[in-house]
């Protein structure tokens, strides 16, 4: 139908009588008074479940009882402390100006800045640092400008920080209340005298926080890295030490935190040095260190199992390997006929375990090398006969190589589930 | 005594035995005095093999719903010898339905035997003498009643036993605890180099007065599991030298792949996939 409207084709006659006598009604029904058509066809062209907005309201007019006219008038007296005068438009009602102050004035709040006398300057609050003037003119700012103390550092001619700044000022406030007060302990709960300036701590903490704020991405990302390093190495110390002092691990997380703080700052610096702290930090996770370190942790324990520590030393040892290896490892002791835990852990067999270990994670290696350069070469070897844990390298392998490589794989595809190891392999 | 004892080892510090031993303070909380003095030796440790577990048997005629077992729940040493020169008392944690389900046994032999118709895992925690280590040691023990194998019914003659082996070290033990135990037959104690002085053994308060603390002839001997390492060193032995020989094998291949000549490498890239 609107179709047709827009493109100006006649209607036929039937269908327009009976669309004009049906239209006024069907509109009333369709539309409800007060919101566009298009605007109401955005609910989905139904009405809501509640009504959001009583159409009735829209347009309601204010009780006609009242006479409103606006009026310019000059702000009242209190809302300004000087001879300014400043007018705004006010809605009076009935030719009656709102009554009572300005309603904002409330919020016209200054600091207390307590003003000494001289005699009080001679007695308590000379400084070698500080003239009297100078002491003088900041406190002028401090009341003019409400302790800001950033305008007051731009505005005082000689130039001091505004860590100087603000221990002049809560130094001396501190001062006059501690002389003005009766007994110490009036002002002992006034927040100037409860919790002083510390100088030294807030150019610290300045300083610390520009540093973080002004780190790039990169040297986020570095320290990142350089804490979570730190954190794992804490922890699998923290695991030996936690039964024995409650204070270390504590101590722990905050000086590698400091420490690599200290080592991204040498990084804006010269970043060649970044390499060192982290080869460091990197170095300790070898298998050498980790042995000494594992050692080291359960000597902190006074007293521990054999299986506790072998299971560390596992750890240890593994700790650069992942999931799959360690599976697999695992998979070759069953293999071998190997318990994974050892039923008689003596001192000499939890060494051989492991050893063995150590050396089936070193045969995984090699075979892996040798995958690797397999693969790359594009050569076909005579089949390995490794097979525990040779079964699934082969298996890997082939998915890894196109499709039509030839397969140098150690065992046949049939060959699904790893078999026992057999004296012919040898 | 212990102070001049410490004092003569100072005057002779000019031994060989020198690098081994170093002066550590123990701890100073404790108001014994021997404690605040103490020295330990250094990198020796001193290990205590020790089984632990359970042995349960079926009631048959007598079991009733709710106690249908007698099990028996202990710690001994490996070699069935007394292992009251290092243990103090031993608390066993049981299930919280029994009664007074924190037992603590101050003698040994360290067991304890209930009646009941459930397993649960039973908390062992060693306590050791003052000398020896201030720290509980804690393990835990699934009690087993029932047997591997449902076939038939349960007979009230062969128990259910389930032990493990394993070994207490205490790593840089005190050097009063290494004097008092270095000929004790329970306590695996190194040799150490000669030259090496220890104080005079000093024996503990509370010895056990009351009969053997050993196991060796204990009722339940005869179900007592043998752990020999001897078997586990051969299979661990057979099976490094499988592996050796593999690692062996492999280096041999390695080493003749690098060797062989590179230029078929870019030829071998092309055909990749």
């Amino acid at each position: 139908m609107d179709a047709k409207d827009i493109l100006g084709l006649p209607k036929t006659p039937l269908a327009i009588t009976q669309e004009k006598k049906t239209r006024p009604q069907r509109d009333s029904q369709r539309k409800p008074d007060g919101i566009a058509r298009e605007v109401y066809a955005l609910t989905g062209g139904l009405a809501p479940l509640m009504p959001s907005i009583d159409a009735s309201e829209l347009k309601r007019r204010p009780p006609s009882s009242e006479k409103i006219t606006w009026q310019w008038l000059p702000f009242p007296r209190s809302a300004l402390k000087d001879n300014l005068q400043l007018y705004h438009w006010v809605r009076v009602v009935n030719g009656v100006p709102p009554a009572g102050d300005y309603s904002f004035a409330k919020y016209n709040k200054s600091v207390e800045v307590i003003r000494y006398t001289d005699e009080e300057y001679e007695k308590y609050l000379s400084d070698p640092a500080w003239t009297k003037e100078e002491t003088d003119r900041l406190f002028d700012l401090c009341e003019q400008f409400d302790l800001r103390f950033i305008i007051i550092a731009d505005r005082l001619l000689t130039l001091r920080t505004v860590e100087e700044l603000k221990d002049r000022y809560y130094s001396v406030s501190r001062a006059i209340l501690s002389s003005r007060a009766s007994s110490s302990g009036e002002v002992a709960g006034h927040p100037l005298v409860k919790e002083p300036y510390n100088v030294s701590q807030e150019t610290e903490r300045k300083r610390a926080l520009s540093m973080v704020l002004s780190q790039t991405r990169h040297q986020e990302r570095k320290d990142a890295e350089v804490l979570a390093e730190a954190k794992r190495i804490t922890e699998s110390r923290m695991a030996a030490r936690v039964a024995e002092e409650p204070n270390l691990p504590v101590t722990l997380d905050i000086c590698p935190e400091s420490t690599e703080r200290d080592i991204v700052l040498g990084d804006t610096i010269s970043p060649p040095n970044v390499q060192v702290p982290s080869a460091a930090v990197a170095s300790s996770t070898t298998m050498m260190a980790d042995n000494t370190s594992t050692l080291a942790s359960l000597r902190m324990l006074w007293v521990h199992l054999r299986t506790y520590a072998l299971e560390q030393m596992v750890q240890a040892a593994s700790s650069s390997a992942g999931l799959r290896t360690i599976k697999r490892v695992e998979q070759a002791l069953q293999d071998l006929g190997v318990d994974l835990k050892p039923k008689v852990p003596t001192k000499a067999v939890c060494a051989e375990h492991l050893e063995l270990r150590k050396e089936i994670l070193t045969l995984l290696n090699l075979q892996k090398q040798k995958s690797y350069l397999a693969v790359d070469q594009d050569r076909t070897f005579v089949p390995d006969t490794i097979s525990f844990g040779g079964d699934r390298l082969g298996k890997r392998e082939q998915k890894r190589k196109g499709p039509g490589r030839a397969s140098e794989t150690p065992s046949s595809p049939a060959h699904k589930r790893p078999r026992k190891l057999k004296a012919s392999d040898l | 005594m212990p102070h001049t004892a410490i004092e003569a080892q100072a005057e002779d510090g000019g031994s060989a035995s020198k690098p081994q031993r170093i002066i550590k303070l123990g701890k100073t909380s404790d108001d014994i005095d021997k404690k605040s003095t103490n020295r330990r030796v250094k990198d020796v440790e001193i290990c205590v093999p020790i089984v632990y577990g359970t042995i349960a048997f079926y009631l048959g005629r007598k079991a009733s719903e709710s106690q249908s077992h007698k099990w028996t729940v202990y710690v001994r040493g490996a070699t069935n010898e007394d292992l009251g020169a290092v243990i103090k008392h031993v608390v066993f944690q049981l299930h919280p339905s029994f009664n007074n389900p924190t037992r603590i046994v101050e003698s040994p032999p360290f067991e304890l035997s209930e009646c009941g118709w459930g397993e649960f895992e039973i908390g062992i925690s060693l306590f050791f003498h003052s000398d020896v280590c201030d720290k509980q040691l804690d393990l835990y023990h699934h009690l087993k009643l029932y047997p591997e194998d449902e076939s038939g019914p349960q007979s009230t003659k062969k128990p259910v036993v389930v032990e493990s082996y394993n070994e207490i070290v205490f790593p840089d033990p005190s050097e009063c605890f290494f004097a008092r135990v270095q000929n004790h037959p329970a306590v695996l104690v190194p040799r150490l180099p000669a030259g090496f002085s220890l104080p005079a053994p000093v024996p503990l308060e509370n010895m056990n007065e009351n009969g053997r603390g050993d196991t060796k002839d204990h009722p339940l001997s005869q179900w007592f599991m043998n752990f020999s390492e001897a078997d586990e060193l051969l299979k661990l032995a057979a099976a490094r030298q499988q592996v050796q020989a593999h690692i062996v094998k492999l280096r041999r291949q390695l080493s003749a792949i690098d060797g062989m000549p590179q230029p078929l490498k870019p030829a071998s890239s092309y055909e990749c996939t």
